[in-house]
């Protein structure tokens, strides 16, 4: 199946293409990372996890949120993501490899990260993260690839395979929750100690992953003649609208219980993430303008999704529903992808602050990793669509 | 004095000896020297969940110190000597850049130091004088539960909180972990910032985490912590057996209400201060 990614429109090649020079940017800038150092980054003493590992934390749930097509279609037989389910198997291979690649470009000493294999820890969460996401992308390039070859041939998919499909769905779950553990275990971090953090994961990657699915299928139609069908969009706004307004929920209820018990500690990086924390008559807020413009797109993308505009038939509401998808994806990232681990350390454990502002570099990294990231996943599509095309 | 000095040092020397693969040496054990100053019949009733007055009977060594801070207000040089003795003794570089510190002890207010303690009101020792920080060697050290390569890990024979240089894969994990802030990385190659290179204790490299380590390396040599040894004769720090009832420290903590860092975490530092 392999060969379908080397046939392609113009389009397909320049798309590949851009992706590819980026990736070069990135292959360059982490060249210099690794002989100078991860000071080459806007990462310190007080702040001492940046964008990678930040990125990483969203991606995470980017690739559970493709089991919300698997779950439907598998366990509940909803034949509508029939067509679609691999598009969200695919997706979360892609995350996955983006995740990999985050936490190399994160390491101190890359060339001794089998050290984690070598003298394992098992009671550091890393350890199981290690294993769920290794175990998650096995999972997906096995199932996806058995079942679409089954596919193509027009048989049923062998049997044993649905084993493999029926593990991955609280591999899908694990893989969030054992991320949230790597935050929420830590004492004397306030922000991230919290018994909600994995729910809140799972509530907004269960929105942002089918908001990717949903800009995926709605850029598909267009340049693939991919139809996933309404009706599959329709379902997939109900869960995305559900998972988003509850991760909304979510935040609501950590705010309750920072500023309702008036405990500092529970407060200090809500303030600082939301309002700006003086400190030494210095207000430090340079996360703030990110932080409602979250809350505004969450919001409007809520508000979009509940409104027939996206549902309708007929022209247009192919762009409400764009937009709408965009909005959770983007509000859900600049939660998860951004404030949520910078504010964590704010204020340190000396109840000092120091800012993070990443660098050129740092920003060359993360952008090539994204960019390996839909140069994986546009391979994985076109596989999956020309199959489907060849069905057809 | 000196007798029970050479005694603790003697001992000490043995335990991280033992550390580094010479036979054990089986110390012996101290039910009623536990890590708390506070009198067992005061805290009689206090939860033993709550993790701030009772810790589990301990055995074996546990190394600990005490910081008088009374000392330290009477001579504020005391401490910029402390931790010039610690920097030269550790090849610890200096960058200027607040975002690059290497730090093993330093110093900070009282506020920064004990974040859970008010300062309403505080008496003029605690507005002016600078406390010294540094890794509190926990019993029950959140960093050594995070690590994925146990490159950080407490060597049961002194409680030591040690760390392997060459394992850690630089991940920082162990950094989010500590309550303290006690843990530095090296962003960089420290190398060229180290001023006299003490060529009898390793440098580090680039990208892995580093910390106190109680001068593990100058008790196997039976010589005190670079850092009690720049405060001789003050009194402001002392370093011993926290297990041992006869300890000098044992005596101090028996003697002298202190306090400690963030107990209500459970991390069961082993750092005290009298202030």
């Amino acid at each position: 199946m392999i060969e379908k990614t080397l046939k392609g429109k113009p389009a397909y090649w320049i798309w590949l293409a851009f992706l590819g020079s980026l990736m070069a940017i990135g292959a360059a800038c982490y060249v210099r990372q690794f002989n100078f150092g991860l000071g080459m980054t806007g990462m310190s003493r007080d702040v001492s996890w940046g964008l990678y590992i930040s990125q990483f934390t969203f991606l995470v749930g980017v690739a559970a949120g493709g089991v919300m097509l698997v779950l439907p279609y598998y366990i509940h037989d909803y034949k509508v993501f029939g067509r679609i389910t691999i598009l969200g198997e695919f997706l979360a291979i892609a995350a996955i490899v983006m995740c990999l690649l985050f936490i190399m470009a994160d390491l101190g000493q890359p060339m001794r990260a089998l050290n984690v294999i070598l003298h394992p820890q098992p009671g550091s969460m890393l350890f199981y993260d290690m294993i769920v996401l290794n175990g998650y992308l096995f999972l997906n390039i096995l199932c996806g690839w058995v079942i679409l070859t089954a596919e193509r041939k027009q048989v049923k998919p062998p049997k044993w395979i649905y084993f493999f499909v029926y593990l991955s769905i609280p591999f899908a779950v694990s893989i969030h929750t054992v991320t949230a553990m790597l935050y929420c275990g830590l004492p004397g971090r306030h922000f991230w100690l919290s018994a909600i953090i994995a729910p809140r994961f799972l509530a907004s990657a269960f929105a942002a992953g089918p908001s990717l699915i949903i800009l995926a299928c709605l850029v598909l139609k267009r340049v693939a003649n991919f139809d996933a069908g309404r009706e599959a969009m329709n379902k997939l706004v109900t869960i995305i609208l559900y998972a988003a307004i509850i991760n909304m929920f979510f935040v609501g209820l950590e705010f309750f219980v920072g500023y309702y018990s008036n405990i500092p500690g529970h407060k200090h990086t809500l303030e600082y993430l939301f309002f700006g924390l003086e400190h030494h008559g210095h207000v430090y807020n340079n996360l703030v303008p990110f932080m409602w413009a979250f809350v505004i797109f969450a919001f409007g993308g809520i508000a979009l999704l509940a409104s027939p505009l996206v549902r309708k038939k007929g022209e247009g509401n192919d762009f409400w529903l764009g937009v709408a998808a965009a909005l959770i994806f983007l509000g859900f990232w600049l939660d998860k992808g951004l404030g949520f681990v910078f504010g964590g350390f704010v204020p340190n454990p000396l109840h000092e602050i120091t800012e993070y502002i990443p660098t050129a570099n740092e920003l060359g990294i993360t952008i090539g990793v994204w960019a390996t990231g839909f140069f994986v996943l546009t391979l994985l599509y076109k596989i999956a669509i020309g199959v489907e095309h060849e069905v057809e | 004095m000196d007798k029970q000095r050479r005694k603790f040092l003697k001992l000490a020397g043995a335990s991280a000896l033992a550390g580094i693969g010479a036979p054990a040496v089986v110390k012996l054990t101290a039910s009623n020297a536990v890590a708390s100053s506070a009198p067992d019949a005061g805290h009689g009733a206090a939860p033993a969940a709550h993790g701030d007055s009772h810790e589990a009977a301990p055995s074996g060594v546990r190394l600990g110190m005490v910081f008088d801070m009374r000392a330290f207000e009477k001579d504020p040089k005391l401490l910029e000597g402390a931790i010039t003795a610690c920097n030269s003794a550790h090849n610890i570089p200096h960058f200027e850049d607040r975002k690059r510190e290497i730090k093993w002890i330093w110093k900070a207010p009282f506020e920064g130091v004990f974040t859970d303690h008010s300062v309403y009101h505080s008496g003029k020792l605690v507005k002016e004088t600078a406390f010294p920080v540094t890794c509190n060697h926990c019993d029950d050290p959140p960093c050594v539960r995070a690590c994925p390569t146990q490159a950080t890990f407490k060597l049961e024979t002194n409680g030591i909180v040690a760390m392997d240089y060459h394992r850690c894969i630089g991940c920082r994990f162990c950094m989010a972990a500590c309550p303290y802030g006690a843990r530095s990385f090296n962003w960089q190659d420290p190398r060229p910032y180290i001023k006299n290179y003490n060529s009898s204790f390793p440098s580090r490299m680039k990208g892995v985490v580093e910390k106190c380590n109680f001068c593990g390396e100058r008790l196997a040599l039976g010589q005190e912590p670079a850092c009690v040894e720049a405060c001789k004769g003050t009194g402001a720090v002392v370093f011993g057996d926290l297990n041992d009832p006869k300890s000098e420290i044992s005596k101090l903590l028996d003697k002298e209400f202190t306090i400690q860092r963030k107990t209500n975490l459970g991390t069961k530092p082993s750092v005290f201060y009298i202030v």
